[in-house]
């Protein structure tokens, strides 16, 4: 038993080692430099520990608004882009001819990278001397006018990064959303369509019912990648987010700790903490919301 | 006779509706797929069209008439396009194979040894997917930087390897393989590692593709550590590799040459992709989380 024991500890030590010290001991710094008031990474000094760091964190203008485009950010697109996929998926499943294609089609931004394709859609927006860019192109065929979205006002500079951010994850919450519609029974629709039931009351009595776990699932991790949004953002309104008004959470944890601005590892942390608050907030709550909407019989 | 007819009228109605239904469907699932296309086929255009007939076209043309590979050569020879791809498939091949390595051999102790404490240390593993890696970046970040690892790939790569999922997803995948082949082993003399390396990973190898292939993917589009940890260009990855050319590349209206970079970037994801869609779409709905 102690040589198998000895052995067993010999395979998990580059993991523990690994995690130890890229994770677990992280995890208590981050905490630890969070109370450290005046904490200078140069000299390695601080005044004293405290709640200082939250209560600038918390006055910051910078941080407030990053506060507000966060969470304006995952109220806009995360219904939008559930209810997309859903909308998809139920397209999807409902045709049986190039089904495939559409899903291999539909799944490619999945694989590619967003700072790339971040910079086309950037171009696709903005607004330079020579065009006014494809997208305010359309918008006058229609009879709109041009808008500069990229330097332009706020609800245009939040429209693309909803956009942007819709276009990112859909192909995620389409591939599972598939999956769990083409996992329910059919004798199930079987029967509704024996009884004479329409399709709306299918889809409203059986399919959402029978797929609502997984919609779950999408929500919560929909929610929580929604607050950690930051590289999108960079790629289409470049590294300064502070200056184009349209900087995250995390885009405020990291220009705290790096970069013009950087250096101060301890309002980072403050800042990073209060983002772990408010995603595991909102994740309790979706767990207790779940337990009265999500069907679990069968 | 009458009721018949009805009933005739009523079949066809519905039949005709169902064809309605049918053709809108796809209708609008043509849409959507186009909507996703258009910025590759926008990318890949602009990237054929020479620097001044893009900026001649006040309304940009959807075709052009005199492709150039002129940006191609741009991309290669004014910004040092090769060497951030040289950085990244260093880095990626490194990470993976790293990764690959350390979760094997964890996965295999949880799934087949005997050792006090398995269950709690297997819990601790368990609760550490829950920390973001948002929270751990940043003493990451002052670690690498005191050992003075910045503007290396020892730097980039370490902290990158641990991924608990893949060790849970690895250990569950090992546990189906039946235990009697590994008594047989034992019987016939020989070692765990033996054993871990001709049978068991053979045996595996679809979990074990899927989480190389997902780790590929992650690497490759890694952006938030490579950009806090190096800023000599010769240690950019290609994602810091856009960035900068996109801030301070070839001029900042020369969108033609950005065009062909960020096309020769998403390449090789795209024909991976292509060549694997089936089994990245199955790992990314078994495991895969974004957005």
């Amino acid at each position: 038993m102690g040589r198998s024991n000895k052995k067993a500890w010999l395979y998990l030590l580059p993991a523990i080692l690994f995690l130890a010290l890229f994770m677990i001991y992280p995890l208590f710094d981050v905490i630890i430099y969070s109370f450290e008031e005046g904490y200078n990474s140069a000299s390695q000094t601080s005044f004293g520990t405290g709640l200082y760091n939250f209560r600038y964190v918390l006055r910051d203008p910078y941080f407030l608004q990053a506060l507000g485009n966060t969470f304006l950010l995952v109220l806009i697109t995360v219904p939008v882009s559930t209810c997309l996929a859903l909308l998809i998926s139920v397209g999807l499943n409902s045709i049986k001819p190039l089904k495939e294609l559409y899903q291999t089609v539909y799944f490619l931004p999945y694989v590619t990278n967003t700072l790339a394709v971040g910079l086309v859609f950037m171009i696709l927006f903005k607004r330079t001397p020579y065009s006014d860019g494809m997208v305010n192109l359309l918008l006058q065929w229609f009879g709109g006018s041009s808008v500069d979205f990229i330097d332009g006002p706020y609800w245009a500079k939040m429209t693309v990064m909803c956009l942007y951010t819709v276009w990112v994850v859909l192909p995620f919450k389409i591939l599972i959303l598939t999956s769990a519609l083409a996992s329910v029974n059919p004798d199930y629709y079987k029967a509704a369509r024996v009884d004479g039931t329409s399709s709306w009351r299918i889809f409203r009595k059986i399919t959402l019912p029978m797929i609502s776990p997984m919609i779950f699932y999408l929500v919560v991790t929909g929610f929580i990648g929604a607050f950690k949004a930051y590289s999108d953002e960079v790629a289409i309104f470049g590294t300064n987010l502070n200056a184009a008004g349209m900087n995250t959470i995390v885009g405020y944890v990291y220009d705290m700790l790096y970069g013009d601005s950087g250096g101060y590892p301890s309002y980072a942390s403050a800042a990073a903490l209060i983002l772990f608050a408010i995603v595991l907030t909102i994740t309790c709550i979706n767990l207790l919301a779940s337990r009265k909407t999500v069907y679990r019989g069968a | 006779m009458n009721e018949d007819m009805n009933y005739q009228k009523l079949g066809k109605t519905a039949k005709a509706g169902k064809k309605v239904r049918s053709g809108i469907t796809y209708v609008l699932l043509t849409l959507w797929a186009l909507i996703v296309l258009f910025p590759f086929f926008w990318m890949l255009l602009t990237s054929v069209k020479s620097y001044s007939s893009y900026n001649s076209e006040y309304v940009p043309k959807l075709y052009t008439l005199s492709p150039t590979l002129q940006n191609y050569a741009d991309a290669f020879t004014a910004v040092p396009l090769g060497r951030y791809f040289f950085n990244t498939i260093v880095f990626t091949v490194l990470t993976t194979a790293l990764m690959l390595v350390v979760s094997v051999l964890a996965a295999y102790a949880f799934a087949r040894l005997k050792f006090r404490g398995k269950d709690l240390v297997f819990t601790c593993f368990l609760a550490l997917m829950m920390i973001p890696n948002e929270l751990v970046i940043i003493t990451n970040f002052t670690t690498i930087t005191n050992w003075n690892m910045r503007n290396t790939f020892i730097g980039l790569i370490l902290p990158s390897v641990t991924s608990v999922f893949y060790i849970y997803l690895l250990k569950e995948n090992f546990e189906q393989v039946p235990e009697e082949l590994y008594k047989a082993a034992k019987v016939d003399g020989t070692s765990d590692l033996g054993y871990l390396l001709r049978v068991l990973l053979p045996i595996c190898r679809p979990t074990i593709i899927t989480i190389i292939i997902l780790k590929v993917i992650e690497c490759w589009n890694s952006y938030v550590w490579p950009r806090l940890i190096t800023d000599q260009q010769a240690y950019f990855l290609v994602s810091n590799g856009i960035q900068e050319i996109r801030e301070n590349g070839f001029g900042r209206d020369n969108i033609p040459a950005m065009m062909a970079a960020v096309v020769v970037i998403s390449l090789p994801l795209i024909v991976l992709f292509l060549l694997f869609h089936k089994k990245i779409m199955e790992g990314v709905s078994r495991g895969g989380t974004k957005g």
